[in-house]
């Protein structure tokens, strides 16, 4: 069974372990900017927020030379470094803006579930960020989200 | 149920692949007419810098792909089509048979009408074979000659400078990528050109080409104002069509590009149409060539889920570019030009070259322009595609239109 991240905003405190086990495990270091789970702060709620690896994979299809690809093992939708020229299109073309340029390796990041094991669901002390079977209930608002905004409301073989 | 799809770029390609997926006893043609394995056009501007190698550029990484898929690859030109007798005509002589056709033949270059437009050394840069042809012309330190600063040639000037040579630009409008900036934002982009020591010539039209047969930057390039420029070669970024020349008398109905509807579906039965060839509805309530590979992808999808007897209607497409002008990155989306009795917000700081520009209908955001900010830059598709009511938010942007990560999580995720 695949597992997804299964956020829980009303459980974030913002402590912020997420963006900086993000960016530790990912970049070598502590640093929030270079993170691929962002938490938003509104005062009276703080969101987690991160990709979906959502079925449409706009920034998957878009990409000019393969770069993204399925990591079947986990689901995630994986940039790979070597193929990737960084020409931004996954980064406009994916409409949750969850692709980002990196501006040091002029290549893009995004969250791949850290090949299993997500750093931020692990440093989360309290349980906002879960890594769950996918069919968990109530699972997650911005899969249905993704529905609102395909380009094709694809019936019948989607 | 036999498949044939005319074109192999990223439209013709997705569109085989879903075919596959969703009909998988289904017999799937794929014909392209350049010599090359299926290839991304978009992947040039890095093959000419030298990133990656031709291989680089292909579609699909794996050369057994298409066979794995059992989708027929074939190197072959469609001249003709007959939608009475439902075959296409190759060049050659041989005609083949289809259930459901697809049209993906994307777009080719427009060459102005000016004397030495044909000599050597004046090139497009639209294909694999161009872009042998600029690599092998553009030695560093040579001088080129851009024609058009549109977004084509913005991505080729990157490229151009990224290989060493000393380029110049001659744009015929007044500021740089006209159909994608406003003239702030092109202006701000023009700005930053000269900081970096491009020459950028706005408002001015190149009247003829000479070869002056002199070993180092043969050519010289005359313009409608100022000196003329030398040239070891010129690059052609003036403009292309849909190419749809071979349609005619078939019946099918084109006006700039072929005419589809929501489903893909040209005026012909069982006739589709794909990518930048095609014209179809976008996401203004209108009718548009949008010549952008996420649109080509898009529509491919769609048309192949239709023609294997889905049911997929397209939300229409819309227009979205990014670009890296020298390391700066500006991008946009939608109706930047804004829209009747619309408001919008604009923030620019020259000084830093960052500029953020938005654009309302009620409140709804229907376009942007970003530069100098990469972080994020989905959400404005997402703000615009989902037509979202941005509710308190609206007035947050109109004081504040960085925060635009903010206002999508806020009304995405209430
Ligand atoms: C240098 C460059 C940079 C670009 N950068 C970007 C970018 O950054 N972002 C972006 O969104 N877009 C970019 N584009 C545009 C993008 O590449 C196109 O929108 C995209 O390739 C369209 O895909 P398509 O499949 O519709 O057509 P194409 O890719 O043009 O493929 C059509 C294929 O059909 C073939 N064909 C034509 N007629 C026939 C026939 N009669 N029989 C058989 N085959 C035929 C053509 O030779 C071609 O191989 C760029 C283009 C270029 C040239
Ligand atoms: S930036 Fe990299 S991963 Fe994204 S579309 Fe371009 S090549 Fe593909």
């Amino acid at each position: 069974m695949l597992k997804s991240l299964h956020i829980d905003p009303g459980k974030c405190t913002l402590c912020m372990q997420c963006e900086m086990a993000c960016s530790y495990e990912n970049e070598g270091l502590f640093n929030p900017a270079k993170s691929r789970i962002k938490v938003f702060d509104f005062h009276d709620r703080f969101v987690p927020y991160t990709c979906t690896q959502c079925a449409e994979a706009w920034c998957m299809s878009a990409c000019p030379v393969d770069a993204i690809s399925v990591d079947h093992a986990t689901g995630a939708k994986v940039v790979s470094d070597d193929l990737c020229v960084g020409c931004k299109v996954c980064t406009i073309a994916c409409p949750f803006g969850t692709v980002n340029y990196n501006h040091d390796t002029g290549k893009v990041i995004k969250c791949d579930l850290c090949g299993g094991q997500p750093a931020c669901a692990e440093a989360c002390p309290t349980g906002a960020i879960a890594y769950v079977d996918s069919d968990w209930t109530g699972y997650d608002k911005m899969r249905r989200w993704a529905g609102k905004t395909d380009s094709g409301a694809a019936q019948a073989h989607a | 149920m036999r498949y044939v799809l005319i074109g192999a770029g990223p439209a013709g390609v997705v569109a085989a692949e879903t075919l596959r997926k969703a009909d998988p006893g289904g017999d799937i043609l794929l014909l392209g007419d350049e010599p090359e394995p299926p290839y991304s056009r978009m992947a040039l501007p890095y093959f000419l810098v030298g990133t990656i190698d031709e291989a680089g550029t292909y579609l699909r990484k794996s050369e057994t792909h298409y066979d794995d898929l059992g989708i027929t690859f074939r190197h072959a030109r469609a001249v003709r089509i007959d939608p009475a007798g439902k075959t296409v005509a190759l060049e050659g002589g041989e005609s083949v048979a289809y259930d459901r056709l697809m049209i993906a033949t994307g777009s080719r270059t427009q060459r102005p009408p000016i004397p030495g437009i044909d000599l050597p050394g004046v090139h497009p840069c639209w294909t694999l074979a161009d872009s042998r042809e600029i690599v092998r012309r553009a030695a560093p330190d040579s001088r080129v000659v851009l024609m058009g600063a549109g977004f084509i040639g913005c991505i080729v000037l990157e490229s151009l400078i990224k290989r060493g040579v000393k380029p110049t630009v001659v744009e015929m409008a007044d500021r740089m990528v006209p159909r994608m900036m406003n003239a702030a934002a092109g202006g701000l982009i023009k700005k930053w050109c000269a900081t970096k020591g491009i020459e950028v010539l706005t408002s001015t039209k190149v009247t003829a080409i000479e070869d002056t047969g002199e070993a180092r930057d043969p050519l010289r390039v005359l313009l409608d104002r100022g000196a003329p420029l030398r040239a070891a070669l010129v690059v052609v970024a003036t403009g292309v069509r849909p190419n749809i020349a071979f349609l005619e008398g078939s019946g099918i109905e084109t006006d700039f590009g072929i005419r589809v509807d929501s489903h893909l579906k040209s005026s012909v039965d069982d006739v589709y149409a794909a990518g930048d060839v095609a014209q179809g509805p976008d996401f203004m309530g209108g009718w548009s060539v949008h010549a952008i590979q996420p649109t080509a992808v898009e529509h491919g999808r769609i048309a192949a889920l239709n023609m294997a007897d889905g049911n997929a209607s397209y939300q229409g497409s819309l227009a979205m570019n990014v670009l890296d002008t020298a390391g700066l990155v500006s991008s946009s989306f939608g109706q930047w030009q804004g829209v009747e009795s619309g408001e919008s917000v604009e923030r620019m700081d020259e000084a830093r070259f960052r500029y953020t520009r938005l654009e309302f209908d009620g409140e709804r955001l229907v376009g942007a322009i970003c530069l100098g900010r990469t972080d994020q830059i989905g959400m404005l598709r997402g703000l615009i595609q989902s037509r979202v009511r941005l509710g308190d938010w609206k007035a947050r942007l109109m004081e504040d239109p960085q925060r635009i990560s903010e206002a999508y999580v806020a009304s995405t995720h209430k």
